[in-house]
């Protein structure tokens, strides 16, 4: 009763969801690339105005350390903001064809992460302007990091997406989380800034972790092993949730939709 | 050949409707047992344990006032649907549906929706790379296939949308009213084509208002009223009572 793919199909079908979101979203490629730079590098700078200039935060090299936490942070709250249209925006493909539907908010991250990654050439031009270099470790550092990135992006897409198509105004509550989410989460600020008695709170927030590692390991090149195995652990929680979630309402899509 | 390629076997499907939702979350919240009460009241019921078999290379027509289910009874067969009770069987590639208001996303070409389409329906990419050309050529669309569907008039998303699906070799096509909208030149185009179709042993289920192009394509009709199957035989006995009936 129904189309499953095989994995090789899989991919084939991954990359033409791939090539369609690039096709919706940016209507172009070249112009694409643009505004994944763009959008981070434009809160950087509203930031910088704000905590440098006008708050005068007392940090070196503070451009280089909120754009090693602007760019994994956007591909974040891209994935997570867009993610209430992600099914909804396909309501003529989930209403003919019957396929395996989270390869749609798949293909969405995976999108997201390519312009991170598309991205990360801007953080070298300014690691450089500072007299830094890339390090060795970035080798299995960025690779580790992308893939609990996913992990956490892909779980919160599944269960925003697949909510969303019951609950309508899933979308705004999902705007205002993120918006707290992300000055709970140290990007704007180093995590040694928050007050002593509050520090471990940092744990429950599922994306300071990642976040404080993508810092160090794009800055100093280290990973925090304590951070690493918060942030993997979150990663298998949000996914399995989302999952869970996903598993239980997809069969529903075609009529609510 | 009677093997039976679709096979609905005491099929319930029940729509819930999501009045109390509509309000959003903060509805939801605020009056939880309420809410929840009303979701598990509040459904409508379409079919009621409908049973039948679609053949191998039958073609078979669904008719029925507006509302009766023909819709929902294809959606159950393309899989998109599920049933509330029982079985559906399906046995076989099918074609992604075929409605009105035709094609995936309105800011993709004419092209990019084949190809989205082929690759949907479990085609290789490089499958679909060898049948474009042909597919191009049966929707005959001219210089508005590189453009993006939105700006395609009905009937030009309904010649996409067949062209498409009569090249992919599907084994099961699902037809919903999508025929109306094509000029003449078309729809003998695709009588054409379905009626090759029909030689080569495809499965075809087809919904229409129209009781001449029922009777002209299918073997067999099925006529659905009062959530169920309430005739069904050889397409001339059973439009004639639909008809004599209205
Ligand atoms: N997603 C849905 N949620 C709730 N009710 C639905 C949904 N889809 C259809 N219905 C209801 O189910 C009934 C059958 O709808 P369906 O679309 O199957 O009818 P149909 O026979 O195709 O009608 P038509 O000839 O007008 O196309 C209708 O009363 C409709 O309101
Ligand atoms: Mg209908």
């Amino acid at each position: 009763m129904k189309n499953q793919p095989k994995s090789s199909h899989y991919l084939d079908l991954i990359i033409v969801l791939f090539l369609k979101e690039m096709k919706v979203r940016y209507k172009s490629t070249s112009l694409g690339y643009l505004w994944s730079i763009l959008h981070p590098l434009s809160f950087a700078f509203v930031f910088f105005i704000a905590f440098k200039v006008v708050m005068r935060i007392q940090m070196e090299h503070y451009t280089l350390f909120l754009i090693t936490g602007l760019f994994p942070w956007q591909w974040f709250a891209n994935s997570v903001s867009t993610a209430p249209m992600t099914f909804l925006g396909n309501a003529s493909i989930i209403k003919k064809v019957n396929f395996p539907r989270n390869i749609l908010p798949f293909a969405a991250v995976l999108q997201d992460m390519a312009h991170f990654l598309f991205s990360l050439p801007v953080i070298v031009v300014f690691m450089l302007f500072y007299g830094k270099s890339p390090g060795l470790s970035w080798l299995y550092g960025i690779p580790l990091l992308l893939a609990i990135q996913f992990l956490i992006t892909y779980g919160m897409a599944l269960i925003v997406s697949s909510v969303n198509l019951f609950f309508r105004d899933l979308e705004r509550l999902t705007g205002i989380a993120l918006t707290l989410l992300f000055y709970f989460t140290p990007v704007v600020y180093a995590e040694s800034m928050v007050p002593e008695k509050y520090r471990s709170l940092i744990y429950l927030n599922p994306l300071a972790s990642l976040m404080i590692n993508w810092r160090n390991l794009l800055l100093n090149g280290a990973l925090d092993p304590r951070h690493l195995t918060v942030s993997i652990v979150y990663g298998l929680v949000i996914f399995g949730l989302g999952s869970a979630v996903y598993k239980k309402l997809s069969w529903k899509f075609g009529e609510v939709i | 050949m009677n093997t039976p390629v679709i096979t609905f076997r005491n099929v319930t499907k029940n729509y819930t409707l999501y009045h109390g939702l509509t309000g959003g979350f903060k509805n939801f919240l605020f009056r939880l047992p309420k809410a929840i009460k009303q979701i598990r009241d509040s459904k409508y019921c379409v079919l009621k344990e409908i049973s039948f078999e679609v053949n191998s290379g039958e073609t078979v027509g669904i008719i029925g006032r507006n509302g009766a289910g023909k819709s929902t009874l294809l959606g159950l067969m393309a899989g998109v649907l599920s049933p509330s009770s029982g079985t559906v069987e399906v046995k076989g590639k099918v074609a992604p549906l075929l409605e009105l208001g035709g094609g995936f996303h309105p800011d993709l070409t004419g092209i990019d929706n084949i190809i989205l389409n082929g690759v949907l329906l479990g085609l290789s990419r490089k499958e679909v790379a060898h049948k474009i050309s042909a597919i191009i050529k049966f929707a005959d669309l001219g210089g508005y296939i590189t453009q993006p569907i939105r700006t395609y008039s009905s009937g030009m998303l309904a010649r996409l949308g067949f062209s498409v699906a009569a090249h992919l070799e599907p084994e099961i096509i699902l037809l919903d009213e999508v025929l109306a909208v094509g000029d003449a030149d078309f729809q003998k185009k695709c009588m054409n084509k379905i009626l090759e179709f029909k030689q080569s042993g495809v499965t075809i289920v087809f919904i229409s208002h129209s009781m001449d192009s029922v009777r002209e394509i299918c073997d067999r009709a099925i006529w659905i009223e009062d959530h169920r199957v309430k005739m069904t035989g050889d397409a001339v006995t059973v439009t004639k009572a639909y008809q004599s009936c209205n």
